[in-house]
């Protein structure tokens, strides 16, 4: 094992030592696939600190941190919340127990721990974060500590600020796709550019004949000659355009592209690194937390429970798949998505055959047997994340099984109130809710934006307006990084809007369209 | 070494009290934090500490719900406050309290550091004491209900395991005299310098509910910066039309009469508390007038100053006269103490004109630091 982060003994008692060993022999046995896990016992506090920097020891500087710890120890000393455990994805593994909880609650954060440990080494998503992220984490800590030493703690602290407000502007698929953008657009305008006109494809502005000899009067030479050049100028443009198309991953386009100081740079590189390093887990959150409970839910009730902790562990375990009205709780809906595929998996209620069965006693006693249940779910905690994962497998039969409803404010009251059970809406809602973790779609259309070098972001508006003040005061803090205007297109109450910053004050103007990728 | 978190931590805090601050006008004008919440705490709501993002705004309240209903029942909760769930699915942002707590204390700190207000100078420190008792150790003899009992089992434990008459077996521990501890105390003297603040206000048919407003929120500002000056602070309500009468601190606030105006009424009721309760070699004694500075005839004004000069002013520390304006008053009275009284740093008169100039009353009364 590796070395240990807190515990000054770093070791853990040696009854948890033992526990740890027999739940590892569970984990294996079901074959689970993890990386080594490294757990310490903290107290709360600690546990606060730890859990306010994302579950890393050692973070840059800021006030949010203590925000957040201010926060969270204040709940847990209120009887609030509490915080059972932690886990962060690295390899070794760190997993971090709260001390003086019952033998019972460590069993099963124990179990829920191997769970996430083999969704974060097997999940596609989680692929490409880098597993000594805790080394990564501290070196950012350290560059950041070197900057403020140089230019003074408020400068730095301030441009942090500055850039957390657009932390969020990132491009999810981005990890995946770095090889293929290097080569694509190369091939795509360099050909179509250089190439022969009359070879690629219909020229602009020919119409079709098939009579030769009409040819000088339904095409004349200099109409063709001069839809020619337009093409040229606008393909030149085009070419000059950056960037060529609306780009999401505005973070890293301020850091190539912004007049940054060299310490700028690096700081906001740091943030994005981070960003990045976090998105899957934004990600995944339902498929993630779903996985681990269903594994400490098998683990704990197959195996590792005796006879006289089944209370304090049922508990235990309703108190975390909890639902509160009008919530999704990941836990809940994770663990019954599961436990529904491998159900069908198992009895082999899905495909052509199974769609098609109008007769309801005929799906109901449903079973051929298949027993490919298990081998469904390691499938799927592979290739999916929560959208897609819902995509596919929230169906009808789940849907009606666990009562969900949509709700909806009564204009009247101001209550929420159950709207209906209608499966098609509770879908679209929950994978609207789901899309880019709730966050509105934001791209950088143009660095140089009315020839004058101003940035030009859009909004792709999908029925959500965006909130106006934050979206002011985040315009703001790029034109911060920019130094130039910064502009976005946005849609107001269905009208199409521009809203600038020009340095001394936000304006907003009326668009012809709305921006639309 | 300081933890890491802890220096986040205090630069948080850092950072509210610089809200705090900028925005101290604001919130001392504002009544409902006058009545703070459970122990010395008041709860400042605090916009705009998120960092700002593009984020989805209002999703018109609606969402994906699991559970039993007809179509038609409440969910529960209105559309904005996400209530925290059980366990751990806690962590979603919704229920976030953008509001911050504070302690009086600090918030007194913050209010001095903004005013530029001097620490007081107490006066007749040492000639009050009080004494309190600790239990700090251990002894030898003493009273048997004081008597400790682990220390004397452990006390024989271990004479018995040194004697060799410790049998693991049969583990009977039986004390002797020798063994038997008893707890020990100190007597602390502890000095304390009292003070008390007696406020006195116009409840004449011409103080409106907005001028009592005022007063409320002024004397509750006064208090908590004496508060944290003074350990023991004690206060006294009087309230006065015609004839003026002590009374608790909601009914101060609280009370609309109406009719004539007399304050050489409270004046005198004053000085007989003074004499009665607070001596001035024992206490700070602080008394605030507030008045819509209309006064029924010249002749009490002559012996209301009178009374100050002779009565309240030896015995105070500081007399505040504060006029708030109001429609029907002539703020005649204020003039009258100006003239009568324009040397007398004790004296200290200010006129409140509207809300927002509490807080440059507030400075008027406390900037003398006596």
């Amino acid at each position: 094992m590796s070395r240990s982060l807190y515990s000054p003994s770093g070791q853990l008692p040696p009854a948890l030592r033992e526990l740890q060993d027999e739940i590892k022999s569970y984990a294996d046995e079901f074959g689970l696939d993890t990386f080594p896990v490294v757990f310490e016992t903290i107290d709360y506090r600690h546990m606060c600190e730890i859990a306010a920097y994302g579950g890393f020891p050692v973070r840059y500087p800021h006030w949010r941190f203590g925000m957040e710890y201010d926060h969270m120890l204040k709940s847990h000393t209120y009887g609030l919340s509490k915080i059972y455990e932690l886990v962060i994805n690295t390899n070794p593994c760190y997993a971090y127990l709260l001390e003086g909880n019952s033998f019972v609650d460590q069993k099963l954060v124990m179990a829920h721990v191997y769970g996430h440990c083999d969704f974060f080494k097997n999940n596609y998503f989680f692929s490409h974060t880098d597993r000594r992220m805790i080394d990564g984490m501290a070196n950012n800590a350290a560059r950041v500590r070197r900057y403020m030493d140089r230019q003074g703690v408020s400068n730095v602290e301030t441009f942090v600020d500055t850039c957390l407000s657009v932390d969020n502007l990132i491009d999810p698929w981005l990890p995946f796709r770095r090889k293929e953008t290097r080569r694509a657009p190369e091939p795509a305008a360099a050909p179509a550019a250089e190439g022969d006109p009359e070879s690629s494809g219909p020229e602009p502005g020919r119409l079709h004949n098939t009579r030769s000899y009409l040819e000088g009067y339904i095409n004349p030479p200099e109409f063709i000659a001069a839809q020619r050049a337009k093409k040229k100028q606008a393909d030149e443009a085009q070419k000059r355009k950056n960037p060529p198309h609306p780009e999401r991953d505005v973070l890293g386009f301020l850091m190539q592209y912004a007049p940054l100081e060299a310490w700028e740079a690096d700081v906001l590189g740091i943030i994005r690194e981070e960003a990045y390093y976090f998105l899957p887990q934004m990600q995944t959150k339902i498929m993630n937390e779903g996985w681990a409970t269903y594994w400490h839910s098998r683990i704990m009730t197959t195996r590792a429970l005796r006879d006289d902790e089944l209370i304090d562990y049922a508990d235990a375990a309703s108190g975390v798949t909890a639902m509160g009205p009008g919530q999704l709780n990941p836990y809940k809906l994770g663990v019954e998505l599961y436990r529904h595929i491998e159900d069908r998996w198992n009895t082999g209620r899905f495909g052509k055959e199974y769609d098609e069965c109008t007769s309801l006693s005929q799906r109901a006693a449903w079973d051929k047997k298949l027993g490919l249940g298990r081998q469904k779910l390691y499938e799927v905690r592979r290739m999916h994340n929560d959208v897609t994962f819902l995509d596919e497998f929230f169906t009808e039969d789940f849907c009606r099984e666990q009562k969900f409803f949509t709700y909806k404010e009564n204009r009247r009251t101001g209550r929420l109130e159950i709207e209906g059970r209608e499966f098609s809406k509770i879908k679209q809602q929950i994978l609207q809710q789901l899309s880019n973790f709730g966050q509105p779609f934001i791209y950088v259309v143009d660095a140089n934006y009315l020839n004058r070098s101003e940035l030009l972001l859009g909004h792709r508006h999908e029925g959500i307006d965006l909130k106006m003040d934050y979206a002011r005061d985040t315009l703001r803090n790029v034109e911060r990084i920019w130094r130039r205007p910064v502009s976005i297109l946005t849609v107001l109450d269905d009208k199409p809007k521009r809203i600038r910053f020009d340095g001394a004050e936000i304006s907003m103007s009326d668009e012809p369209a709305a921006f639309r990728v | 070494m300081i933890s890491r978190i802890e220096q986040d931590h205090s630069r948080f805090r850092e950072i509210i009290r610089g809200k705090i601050r900028q925005n101290l006008r604001k919130y001392i004008s504002r009544g409902d934090m006058v009545a703070p919440k459970g122990q010395g705490t008041v709860a400042i709501p605090m916009p705009q500490i998120n960092i700002p993002r593009f984020v989805h705004g209002d999703n018109s309240g609606q969402g994906v719900g699991q559970g039993d209903g007809e179509p038609g029942d409440p969910v529960g909760g209105t559309g904005k406050d996400g209530q925290g769930g059980a366990g751990k699915a806690g962590e979603q942002e919704g229920g976030k309290a953008l509001e911050v707590e504070v302690t009086l204390e600090e918030l007194a700190q913050i209010m001095g550091e903004e005013l530029g207000l001097p620490n007081i100078q107490p006066k007749g420190t040492h000639s009050l004491e009080t004494r309190k008792d600790r239990y700090v150790g251990l002894r030898n003899s003493g009273p048997e209900s004081l008597r400790n009992f682990k220390a004397t089992y452990k006390r024989a434990l271990r004479r018995q395991v040194a004697m060799g008459s410790y049998d693991p077996a049969r583990p009977v521990i039986v004390p002797i005299r020798e063994d038997r501890r008893y707890r020990s105390w100190r007597t602390d003297p502890r000095p304390q310098t009292n003070a008390v603040i007696i406020y006195m206000m116009d409840v004449s048919g011409s103080m409106g509910d907005e001028q009592k407003e005022i007063v409320r929120i002024e004397s509750f500002w006064i208090d908590t910066w004496l508060r944290s000056q003074y350990k023991g602070l004690e206060s006294r309500y009087i309230i006065h039309d015609a004839t003026a009468r002590v009374v608790e601190r909601e009914v101060f606030f609280r009370t609309r009469e109406s009719g004539g105006t007399m304050i050489s009424s409270a004046y005198k009721l004053c000085a007989e508390l003074i004499d009665a309760e607070f001596s001035p070699e024992q206490w700070n004694i602080y008394a605030f007038h507030f008045s819509d500075g209309d006064n029924w005839s010249v002749d009490d004004t002559a012996t209301c100053i009178q009374l100050v000069k002779h009565q309240l002013l030896p015995k105070c520390n500081q007399f505040g006269y504060g006029q708030v304006e109001s429609p029907y008053g002539s703020g005649q009275f204020i003039k009258d103490l100006r003239s009568a009284f324009a040397k007398n740093i004790a004296l200290v008169t200010s006129e409140i004109k509207s809300k927002d100039d509490i807080m440059d009353s507030i400075r008027e009364f406390l900037k003398g630091g006596r």
